[in-house]
């Protein structure tokens, strides 16, 4: 595919065409994926305008991309790829526009709680296999000091015994290890 | 025959009463449920957000420990789990290289043959047929069929039901005599994994849920995803004062409304776990709270 490609070697379009077999060029801006957005109106861009902005091939306009909050405020419903007539799959390019921002270390300022939350739910299965809800939260707020936040759910939910207090761990967490250590922190360098 | 389960983690922790009142309506129907061994997290938004390959590897260890001990069919109940096993398993069959790469880092190998079921496909393929019979007391409700997003969407990997306006949940609810009604909102996100890091979103978006099943008069609110559970449960605090009223509409799991129908105990379908208590007839009052 790539050898005959429509993009310029280095284009963000010409990465996802060949990483991710999803071709840009496809779109023609009908702007269902945009009216079918729930978090349409968190974005600074809306999903018919990051494929507009990819379309373009134009390293000012990806940069923004890759700064902006819209890759993080996605929640990966698929409604955007479920109504596309043209079945482009953006919550796909918004994965991808996501590992680079991360990788590059352009990760938007307002962003910084989302990646926090992922980022302490990924270390609790790293570590025990399995998401600790209780060592999510506390990793969470440490990470962002959102001290005071749901405190009142606490002790509501463990009324209702749906809080572990000691975290559950699989019996083979040699493999947990190495999967991350073959993936994620293989790429992204120690803070 | 044996059918593998996977809990995935917020059935073991915040969504006990789905397992639970998985494995009761399974046990009324002498279905034999086996929990995948030493089982892990499927990554969820967290893994598919930050890192590709590390989305791929934690599903495809479950699936690959599932075909090594002989389970041939699992049920996924939590919706999400349920869309990142299904899509890695997609990804990952249809690329061979992909395939062998993926099965490297996780270390074990893989054919890729597990049959994957969500909620729905469970109960209609192993209780559907056995369902009316069993029915003790009716779930005489109206009741409003909340699908959200990752049960149905993208329809050309998951080829579950219709994408908009799905019907599966509406046929179980009428065959355990209820009344499902029809609304906008079926497909809807209710924010999902922005429940901690942006919460006014979730109060938005599951307040807007909400409020259109109440005003269609639905009396209980029906789901198959723990996501959308703790949303419009634990969060109800957060919608009703995003919305500016007091909706006391219970949220129920699917396997929570059979088990009633077919006569399981409240308490063992896990009903008193619920933020928002399951009584009959709800009473809701419209617009008491002052909005900030």
């Amino acid at each position: 595919m790539s050898s005959h490609s429509i993009y310029k070697e280095k284009s963000l379009a010409h990465s996802i065409e060949h990483d991710l077999q999803v071709s840009v060029a496809k779109c023609y801006q009908c702007g269902k994926c945009s009216a079918g957005c729930p978090v349409n109106s968190e974005m600074d861009y809306p999903p018919s305008v990051v494929i507009r902005m990819l379309q373009t091939e134009d390293p000012i306009l990806e940069e923004k991309l890759l700064r902006s909050y819209s890759i993080w405020m996605c929640v990966t419903c698929e409604m955007c790829y479920g109504r596309c007539p043209m079945e482009i799959d953006i919550p796909k390019v918004m994965d991808h526009l996501r590992e680079l921002s991360l990788q590059e270390k352009k990760v938007n300022p307002k962003a910084k709680h989302i990646v926090q939350f992922h980022k302490a739910f990924l270390d609790s299965v790293k570590y025990t296999g399995r998401l600790s809800e209780l060592g999510l939260i506390a990793d969470y707020k440490m990470r962002t000091f959102a001290l005071t936040q749901d405190v009142a759910l606490a002790p509501k939910m463990i009324a209702r015994g749906k809080l572990h207090f000691i975290p559950e761990r699989i019996k083979n967490k040699l493999s947990m290890k190495n999967i991350f250590k073959k993936t994620i922190n293989k790429k992204e360098k120690p803070e | 025959m044996k059918i593998g389960l996977y809990p995935g983690c917020s059935l073991n922790g915040g969504s006990r009463e789905y397992k639970e009142s998985v494995n009761a309506v399974a046990k009324a129907f002498d279905i034999e449920l086996t929990d995948i061994p030493d089982w892990n997290c499927c990554g969820a938004t967290a893994a598919h957000n930050l890192n590709h390959d590390l989305s791929l590897s934690l599903p495809i260890r479950i699936l690959a420990i599932a075909e090594q001990n002989g389970l041939h069919e699992i049920v996924v109940p939590c919706a999400a789990c349920y869309s990142r096993l299904t899509i890695s398993q997609h990804e990952v069959n249809g690329d061979e290289e992909l395939k062998n790469r993926i099965a490297g880092i996780v270390g074990l190998p893989y054919t890729g043959n597990v049959k994957i079921l969500n909620v729905i496909q469970f109960i209609q393929d192993h209780i559907l047929d056995k369902l009316s019979e069993k029915i003790k007391t009716p779930f005489a409700h109206k009741a409003a069929c909340y699908y959200g997003c990752l049960l149905v969407r993208p329809h050309g990997i998951l080829k579950f039901d219709r994408p908009e306006d799905p019907q599966t949940m509406d046929e179980v609810m009428k065959l355990i005599g209820a009344d499902p009604i029809d609304w906008a909102f079926k497909t809807e996100c209710c924010g999902a994994g922005m429940s901690v890091a942006r919460t006014d979103v979730v109060g938005n978006l599951s307040g807007r849920i909400m409020e259109d099943a109440v005003d269609r008069g639905a009396e209980a609110i029906i789901v198959a995803c723990p996501m959308c559970h703790s949303n419009l449960d634990m969060r109800r605090q957060d919608i009703n004062k995003s919305l500016g009223k007091d909706i006391k509409t219970p949220v129920l799991y699917i396997t929570q409304a059979i088990g009633l129908a077919v006569g399981i105990s409240p308490k063992e379908l896990g009903l008193q776990r619920h933020f928002v208590p399951v009584i009959f007839p709800v009473e809701n009052v419209q617009n008491t709270i002052k909005v900030n």
